[in-house]
């Protein structure tokens, strides 16, 4: 494993490829972007070009210059110069009158322009502030680290991962994953046993983080179904992960308005209304084009007659090259359609089967419906998982799956992250804290029961348990 | 059956677990031939487990039933048999999560313990990735080597009974992500280093204690980790049902002598199923917490190891 030949390629994966998704990295913020080059990316209000980072190796730190091109920092680089022997013991001195820092906005500016590093721009701030000497050690450091955010413009280019993407949405846009908290997304991982070979079902709309996810933990082994509402299925959190492409071939996409007409068999594979209707919109777009390339040809054909016939061998061939044009897009789009039912009778396949490993829900809409229907796709004893930002919507699920049967060890949760400062002497929880990471509720299929009153009179004996039978049926069987 | 791939039926030497209802659970070993009882009666495994399908109601000897369940890394955490004091699903999602596992890492981790963690590691890290575990209990390691073996994930897994702060891993350049749940980790982290890939990689730390902490992060920043972060999470259970509470009397909304009132709507009132008699209630359905929950586990150190 720790071979010479091994290691060589292992190395080769960790450069920075052109056309590769990456994480920008800044503290605590983040951001997902393509390497692509001689094209500009927005980071923390900075314009940045990839081009540099073409070759490195993922984790490694750039410092922005004012042209926003990367410049690698030699790593050991980010220790603090500024040594400060002069601390003061507590602050019964310092008197917030706003006049401390003798630098104006101005001065800071102009100290930017003249292309001052940020570590530069922070020791001017100390030697030109009279409070800094008599702040305590703790306060001085606290002071340098505020700062640091603010005028240093280091970038770390990271490889994605679940992690990163997941703190990276919940940080910068919490509205378009449902509020789904990373910690909450580890948690529907482990509880649907997601894991290679196996065949999920996952029906998400919080933009393709919760499918990429889930095919990350299945390193392209076995096969994903993606239920999608609406017109086609959203990935772009998905993309993000940059996975190889042969990932992509076990991601399959099942559309939720075909969904009764699969489970009552009347899905028509070769059924012409998605067709005709995408024809529709063709023919349309096609008459439309035609229409203007015919004004066109009117406005010609206002010339006399016979510029029009010795016109005839040029305008002939365009003509031709127009029409080939045409019957290749036509052809492009008839394949295109062709493909599409292809998948579609793909994704039938697997879910006809009713033998899916795992059913993963995250969605912003109303869960019961689809549980209760995408559950009839999962295989008796697998784990499914349903995420909602509210509770109310799963304690419906929770209580219809009660009265049907078919589901076990049903269990309603939300978990609680805190994050702590740990610093010599002063370690605390850190003040602020996420109010809440959405609510899951988990649970494990079972073959249906033969009939639903059979089991409800099971679940008040389930109750009546007592301690000392469990101890003593647990010895019986070791 | 195996931790890392599902089957479909049930086959002579799987472990299944059994389902008695309401968190109630015992995992067993199929053997033709055995019995297992349980407090509906009798299981025969040759009749009733042996060829059924996983997830199926199978009836015991008194006429009671149960379902027969395919192991999971999950449902191992709770029926496991202790050795030690475990971790629970919740930590492990997080620490599965932070440490970036997914098919084909290779991780080391000390101590095995009773392996609740070391199955949900295998189940991410299969088909292709390795787990090291070190435990320097010598029996602790014997049972979790086979229980690897019973649960077919041994292809993935190497246990070696050594003292991890003194011995480190036995393995050097190799992995991806490393796990400690020791009583000093701060001794350990020197190994850590060691085992690492030279990519570098992420580590987890697993204390109860706060000070344990404390000199885990000032050893990691000494030794050149980075993106060092301590959090905790624990996981609060919502327990469903429906409840119905009395509505207070106020008197007569039209502030008339309390007997109009009863004489111009008596029939509604009646109506109304009454829980208290005297006055109406409302039931609503909604989850409440339990009386008590596990209100700390331990904390959990992240850091990253950089290249070098």
């Amino acid at each position: 494993m720790a071979d010479p030949l091994g290691v060589e390629s292992d190395e080769e994966e960790c450069r920075i490829c052109e056309g590769e998704y990456v994480v920008l990295k800044r503290g605590e913020v983040y951001k997902s972007v393509q390497v692509e080059k001689r094209k500009k990316v927005i980071f923390e209000k900075q314009w940045i070009f990839m081009d540099n980072a073409v070759g490195q190796l993922y984790g490694s730190t750039f410092e922005v210059d004012s042209g926003g091109i990367l410049n690698l920092r030699k790593p050991k680089q980010d220790e603090d110069s500024t040594d400060n022997k002069e601390a003061g013991l507590d602050n019964r001195h310092i008197v917030d009158d706003g006049k401390s820092q003798k630098l104006t906005r101005d001065d800071i500016e102009s100290l930017k322009e003249q292309g001052l590093k940020g570590q530069e721009i922070i020791q001017q701030l100390i030697d030109n502030s009279t409070t800094f000497k008599d702040k305590t050690e703790f306060a001085q450091e606290k002071y340098i680290k505020k700062k640091k955010k603010k005028y240093e413009s280091n970038v770390t280019v990271l490889k994605p991962s679940c992690r990163i993407l997941a703190m990276m949405y919940h940080g910068r846009e919490p509205g378009k994953i449902c509020h789904l908290r990373y910690d909450t997304l580890a948690h529907m991982l482990t509880m649907g046993n997601i894991h290679a070979g196996s065949k999920i079902i996952v029906f998400e709309t919080c933009a393709g983080l919760v499918l990429g996810s889930v095919m990350e933990r299945m390193g392209g082994h076995g096969s994903v179904v993606q239920m999608y509402p609406g017109g086609g299925p959203v990935r772009a959190g998905m993309e993000s992960f940059g996975f190889p492409s042969h990932f992509h071939e076990t991601l399959h996409e099942f559309p939720l308005c075909k969904v009764n007409a699969l489970l009552s068999g009347t899905l028509n594979l070769d059924e012409k209304d998605m067709d005709s209707q995408s024809n529709d919109s063709a023919d349309k777009e096609k008459s439309g084009s035609s229409q203007v390339s015919s004004g066109g040809g009117e406005e010609g054909s206002s010339e006399p007659q016979s510029m029009e016939v010795s016109l005839d061998p040029a305008e002939a061939k365009k003509r031709e090259e127009r029409e080939k044009l045409r019957e290749q897009k036509a052809q492009e789009k008839k394949a295109k359609l062709e493909e599409k039912r292809k998948r579609l009778a793909a994704a039938a396949a697997l879910l006809e089967g009713r033998n899916a490993d795992g059913l993963v829900i995250a969605s912003r809409f109303s869960p019961c419906s689809a549980l209760l229907c995408l559950l009839k796709f999962v295989a008796p004893s697998r784990p499914f998982v349903v995420y909602c930002q509210y509770r109310e919507p799963l304690i419906e699920c929770y209580t219809k799956l009660r009265e049907q049967g078919g589901a076990i060890s049903l269990r309603l949760t939300d978990s609680w992250l805190r994050h702590y400062q740990v610093l010599p002497n002063r370690t605390h929880p850190v003040l602020l804290m996420s109010g809440g990471g959405g609510y899951l509720l988990s649970g494990i299929t079972v073959a249906a029961a033969a009939s639903g009153a059979q089991q409800k009179s099971s679940e008040p004996a389930a109750k009546r348990i007592k301690l000392d039978e469990i101890t003593s049926t647990a010895d019986s069987s070791a | 059956m195996s931790f890392v791939e599902y089957s479909e039926f049930i086959k002579e030497g799987d472990v299944v677990i059994i389902f008695l209802g309401h968190e109630s659970m015992m995992p067993i070993k199929v053997e033709a031939g055995a019995q297992t009882q349980t407090r509906y009666g009798a299981i025969r495994h040759s009749s009733d487990l042996i060829g059924r399908r996983f997830g199926s109601k199978v009836t015991c000897s008194k006429g009671g039933w149960v379902y027969v369940l395919h192991p999971t890394p999950e449902l191992w955490t709770v029926n496991l048999p202790h050795r030690t004091q475990i971790l629970y699903s919740t930590d492990i999602a997080n620490i599965t999560l932070m440490l970036d596992l997914k098919p084909g890492s290779v991780v080391c981790e000390s101590g095995t313990g009773s392996g609740s963690l070391s199955h949900a590691i295998l189940r991410t890290i299969a088909p292709s990735g390795h787990l090291h575990t070190v435990e320097f209990h010598a029996q602790r390691a014997e049972k979790a080597a086979q229980e690897f073996r019973d649960h077919k994930v041994a292809h993935l897994v190497t246990v070696r009974n050594q003292d991890v702060c003194k011995e480190g891993f036995g393995v050097v350049g190799v992995a991806d992500a490393v796990f400690l749940d020791i009583p000093s980790p701060w001794e350990a982290i020197v190994h850590a280093k060691k085992a690492f890939k030279r990519k570098g990689g992420r580590l987890c730390s697993f204390s109860p204690c706060i000070e344990q902490v404390q000199r885990t992060c000032e050893t990691l920043l000494e030794q050149g980790f980075g993106e060092i972060c301590t959090l905790e999470v624990l996981q609060r259970v919502h327990d469903v049902r429906s409840v119905t509470m009395p509505l207070v009397y106020l008197g007569p909304e039209d502030g008339g002598p309390e007997s109009a009132k009863m004489t111009t709507d008596p029939a509604a009132e009646e109506a109304r199923p009454v829980a208290n008699p005297g006055y109406q209630s409302v039931t609503c359905r909604t989850a409440t917490p339990p009386r008590e929950m596990a209100g700390h586990t331990g904390y959990l150190t992240f850091a990253t190891k950089p290249r070098g």
